[in-house]
């Protein structure tokens, strides 16, 4: 919706960023070319565990354009694991062993795909031949792969130094759940499964760095997602100076989570190579690393259970999960400790008891990836809901109802710990009306009253769900902002944040254009260039328009500041007369009083005698934002899909999105993150799985077999937008960034087992396939004896051969 | 993912690049559209120490209508057969199946030679290339040989080309009176290689009887495959639901496919079941029409 009372925050303005990012004419990483420039490429483990027995890099040292081969020991002092990102809360009795990952592996190797030797040759062809000669003696130890077997007693250890591979447990909990339990009419208990995905993004990793010896400094161009902790530890790492150190994230080219991971192995050593070999050098992962060496999420097993009133009323909640963090868990107990809270959700839970236990395992590390632990705890409590809802015959919209949090119960305390070591309180929300609009705009009753049965005539199957979510985002601690007016009528803003597209150069000029009424295509935005603003922490956690955004803010209000203190001494007038429109300060109703804003800045820089105690030049300001704990934006997802009960193939027909966060600044650009979220969580759903097998090995280490869903895959998705502002920040607003991709497991578990009606199995995992829907119908049709369940002879249509599962493509030629 | 080294040549002329392919022998390969080589050598998963681009030898490249039977030369883009009026006129199938390989962009690539000779059991051509009962020349030298399309694909991503020898080009027979066709396929995503596919011909008597069919399948068997099993139950039958619902049982019996991270052996057997009576029905309402 269009905010009348704003002249640029909230508006559809098209995208700053995308002239030059869509002609090709944006800088990314693996654009920078440098004269002398070497390239890297590593040795990496083929197997999952392994001692290191013996490395040889006799034979690829001798290859000509070979400049280094660099082992562990090669390392000396600079070999050390990396550091621990995110300390866990003070959960009272929790348990955490940190094990973080070393630069190079050096007596073992946890996960395939770990780093062992890098080699830095004069082109990356000659790097990967030479990458070839190295000869590494593995001695193979049983993977560690299955997360229930890995907590078998007498289990291989991935870190032999720890007596068991728990990683990390935690208990949090509030009232009484045995008693919840004693007093319900109702209970459903279930296992339910999220296994892995990648997070795709379309630029893969990539680092350049150069020492420059005459000025001794580094610079370093880098696809973090946070650049400086990046330039501060890597300085610290290498015995530098912060301000000898520039980190610069360019235009990257997606980053979902694990692009804030740090440090990655390549990003300690290829600055380190630098400055050894006095040369410029580069790593960009191709896409098979990316794969194995770019973390990964989303396996955890929960064993869970709701207790209800015959009325449909949560009681309680009692949840044990297990959660896969990989070979180490650089990320502390982030994720975990998301899909503790979210779980929650909108809803009145009286009674919590949930614990979860981490595992190591022999798998690529995993961190958070756009959800961050958030899609598991939705769908363990949505899935919750609507096995509860069958069992009271209330529908799934009914008894979301009965639960959702009253608008006037905020700000709602859970009275656990969130991932920031905040408590878990609510903000702000209205749930029950977004969940009223998603129906109306799926068309729901319509939907379950008509179109179902008519469809179900033809044969046709038919479902629908409906589901809801909230999100913790725009956690601390805090981002800064430097917004300047040049003399030319510009103004430039700098922040600390990288981008990674989500229109950071628009929706940060709409704010301070909102301030200073210039053009927001007359605003240059900053961000990512450790020189050009050195304070922050980064983009993650949905958080990049909540914390930086109301940095933004808060230097555009003290610019406005200095534009009308100096303007009134410049015009003769008082401030109050003054007013900011157009680009100039004027004073209201005579324009001919007036200044360009351009004019003014050069004002602003004051000649020889005109400086006083205290004059600062320019008309520029610094501001920080930080916020007490995270806001709580929230959405209904609503869809309606047609199975192919022969094929186990599916087709999305409607999507629906209602989101709240908050004050939008940019409605175009939420209906994008909120697009691409959903494209992501669609993806989760039913196409993209990385396949372990019981040797640690990936099966689906490429495109070809890692699913992305592709625009023919994604419906049109229809959106509205709520707006409940966060009285935590002076913008209202609330974080976006991963809500799309949230809820959409949940919603194709309920939409799928709603279109196979009474046939349908229990639908308890996600991804789903084809292939594992096929093989769910198949066990419940054997298990209930059924002859309509696929795999048995009888067809579920009333007239074989006729093609119903999707209209005919252009091209493709339908029956006659 | 790059791939090791390798001496390149792109000769104009046949004869130069089957001339290259006899003195380098199975260290060469021959490159058409790249969408599979190209691929396996950045992987490394192949290390031929010569390639012989095919691209610039213009004497492969076309579409001839002019004869009893069509002629698609092996280097013609599959987006360009797609295209063709005269494939659409003379082999629909194979314009129908066309549209499931993979996307527009990749078609105007990939060739349809590159494809068939590559003989990947998950893709399409090879099927179509069983159901149109298409013969291939092959040229090796000076000396050339004609193929049927049963007796060139021998197996898993294996064919009747010797290492030294090219496909020239396909032909296609006109299609018989009263014959019809369908192609049907369960694809992961749009564009993907097929999960399964059936590509099905039928020709009818005059009685409406059946008097040939012809059922080719991708991923349902090591290799494009036809189902003996399946065209015998219906030679000799008129079409209705219960003869094609036999001929899907006999089909089910005859698959053979394999299990991969995409689908189980049993539900490919399932697909092919369900492709068979699809595109059955299809084809008769065609053969009928």
């Amino acid at each position: 919706m269009e905010n009348l009372d704003h002249r640029w925050f909230g508006k559809r303005i098209r995208r700053n960023e995308d002239p030059r990012l869509l002609t090709g004419r944006a800088l990314f990483v693996d654009d920078v070319q440098l004269p002398g420039m070497a390239h890297v490429a590593f040795v990496r483990s083929p197997v999952a565990h392994a001692r290191i027995v013996e490395v040889d890099t006799r034979a690829a040292r001798a290859r000509p354009g070979v400049y280094a081969v660099i082992t562990a020991e090669d390392l000396g002092d600079y070999w050390q694991p990396g550091p621990l990102l995110v300390s866990p809360p003070p959960i009272e009795g929790h348990i955490f062993h940190e094990r973080t990952q070393p630069p190079l592996a050096r007596d073992k190797v946890r996960f395939v795909g770990e780093p062992v030797v890098v080699v830095v040759a004069e082109s990356r062809y000659l790097a990967e031949d030479a990458a070839e000669d190295v000869f590494v003696d593995y001695d193979t130890q049983t993977p560690v792969v299955d997360l229930e077997r890995a907590l078998e007693p007498g289990a291989e250890l991935v870190h032999g130094d720890l007596p068991s591979n728990v990683a990390a447990r935690a208990h949090q909990s509030l009232g009484d759940y045995e008693a919840a339990r004693a007093q319900a009419d109702v209970i459903v208990a279930r296992r339910f499964r999220y296994d892995r995905g990648a997070s795709a993004a379309i630029e893969n990793r990539a680092v350049v760095a150069q020492w420059d010896e005459r000025d001794q400094e580094l610079t370093m161009w880098d696809t973090t997602q946070a650049p400086i902790p990046i330039r501060n530890g890597v300085a610290t790492r290498l015995g530098l100076s912060h301000s000898q150190v520039r980190v610069i994230a360019p235009f990257v080219g997606g980053g979902f989570g694990p692009k804030i991971m740090m440090f990655y192995q390549e990003e300690l050593l290829v600055p380190w190579l630098a400055m050894r070999l006095g040369r410029p050098v580069k790593w960009t992962e191709d896409r098979s690393e990316n794969f194995f060496a770019t973390t990964q999420e989303r396996e955890q097993i929960h064993d869970a259970e709701m207790a209800l009133t015959s009325d449909g009323r949560i009681l309680g909640i009692r949840d044990r999960f297990l959660h896969d963090c990989g070979a180490y868990d650089t990320y502390g107990l982030t994720v975990p400790i998301n899909s503790q809270c979210t779980l929650l959700g909108p809803y009145l839970v009286p009674a919590y008891d949930s614990e979860f236990t981490c595992v190591f395992t022999n798998k690529t590390i995993v961190t958070p990836v756009r959800g961050a632990g958030r899609q598991h705890g939705v769908f363990v409590m949505e899935r919750l809901l609507d096995l509860a809802a069958r069992e009271l015959g209330l529908s799934p919209v009914e008894i979301r109802e009965r639960n959702y949090i009253p608008p006037d119960a905020f700000p709602y305390d859970y009275e656990i710990l969130y991932q920031d070591s905040a408590p878990l309180v609510y903000d702000s929300g209205d749930y029950a009306p977004a969940l009223a609009k998603a129906v109306e705009m799926i068309g729901y009753d319509r939907f379950i009253a008509e179109e179902q049965p008519a469809a179900r005539a033809e044969g046709r199957h038919l479902g629908i769900g409906v589901v809801s979510y909230v999100e913790g985002t725009g956690i601390g601690p805090y981002e800064g902002a430097r917004v300047s007016v040049e003399v030319d009528g510009r103004v430039t803003v700098a922040t600390g944040v990288g981008t990674q597209g989500q229109g950071h150069f628009t929706s940060f000029a709409q704010i301070v254009a909102e301030q200073l009424d210039v053009d927001p295509a007359r605003i240059r935005v900053v961000t990512g260039d450790t020189r050009e603003f050195a304070w922050g922490t980064g983009t993650f956690a949905s958080r990049g328009a909540v914390v930086a955004g109301n940095a933004c803010h808060a230097a555009a209000v003290a610019v406005r500041e200095k534009i009308l203190k100096l303007a009134a001494e410049l015009l003769h007038a008082e401030r109050e007369e003054l007013e900011l429109a157009g680009g100039r300060v004027l004073v209201r109703g005579q324009p001919e009083r007036s200044f360009a804003l351009g004019d003014l800045a050069a004002k602003a820089n004051p000649l020889r005698g005109a400086v006083r105690p205290g004059t600062e030049p320019g008309l520029e300001a610094t501001a920080y934002f930080g916020p007490d704990r995270s806001c709580t934006a929230s959405g209904v997802h609503a869809m309606v899909v047609e199975v192919d009960p022969e094929t186990a193939m599916i087709e999305l027909k409607r999507y629906v999105v209602v989101h709240d966060c908050g004050h939008v600044i940019n409605p175009m650009i939420v209906d994008g993150q909120i697009h691409g979220g959903v494209a992501h969580g669609i993806g989760n759903a039913f196409y993209e799985k990385l396949v372990y097998d019981d040797n640690g090995q990936l099966l689906t280490a490429s495109l070809m077999d890692y699913l992305l869903p592709t625009s023919l895959d994604v419906p049109t998705i229809q959106t509205a937008h709520f707006e409940t502002p966060s009285p935590l920040n002076p913008l209202g607003i609330k974080g976006v960034g991963e809500a799309g991709a949230i809820p959409v497991g949940a919603l194709f578990a309920q939409a799928i087992e709603n279109a196979l009606g009474d046939e349908a199995p229990e639908i308890l995992e996600i991804p789903l396939s084809p292939n594992r829907l096929f093989e769910l119908m198949t066990a419940r049709a054997t298990r209930t004896g059924s002859a309509a369940g696929a795999g048995t002879a009888a067809p579920a249509r009333p007239e074989i051969g006729v093609p119903a599962r999707r209209a005919a493509e252009p091209g493709e030629a339908g029956p006659a | 993912m790059k791939p090791p080294p390798f001496e390149y040549h792109a000769p104009p002329t046949l004869v130069e690049a089957l001339t290259l392919l006899a003195q380098h022998g199975d260290e060469a390969k021959a490159l058409a559209g790249g969408q599979s080589l190209i691929p396996v050598l950045n992987f490394r998963l192949a290390r031929p120490s010569v390639i012989v681009d095919l691209n610039r030898i213009d004497e492969l490249i076309g579409i001839d209508a002019t004869g009893p039977s069509l002629r698609v030369a092996a280097m013609t883009r599959q987006r360009a057969a797609e295209r063709s009026t005269d494939v659409a006129e003379r082999a629909p199938m194979l314009a129908a199946a066309l549209t499931h390989v993979a996307h527009p962009q990749i078609r105007t690539r990939g060739t349809i030679g590159g494809s068939v000779a590559h003989a990947d059991p998950a893709a399409e051509l090879p099927a179509v290339m069983l159901a149109l009962d298409a013969r291939f020349r092959l040229r090796r030298g000076a000396e050339e040989r004609t193929v049927a399309a049963g007796d060139f694909f021998t197996g898993l991503f294996s064919t009747a080309l010797e290492v030294d020898e090219l496909l020239i080009d396909i032909e296609i027979p006109a299609p018989a009176a009263r014959s019809g066709w369908a192609f049907e396929e369960v694809a992961r995503r749009h564009g993907d290689f097929a999960l399964v596919a059936v590509a099905a011909r039928v020709v009818l008597d005059s009685a409406g009887a059946v008097s040939d069919a012809r059922l080719a399948y991708v991923n349902a068997g090591p290799g494009p495959f036809r189902s003996a099993r399946a065209e015998a139950v219906l030679v000799g039958q008129t079409p209705d639901p219960d003869l094609i619902r036999a001929a899907a049982a006999a089909a089910f019996e005859d698959a053979r496919p394999a299990a991969d991270v995409h689908a189980s052996a049993a539900y490919r057997r399932q697909l092919t079941r369900v492709l068979t009576a699809r595109a059955l029905a299809a084809a008769f309402a065609r053969a009928a029409a």
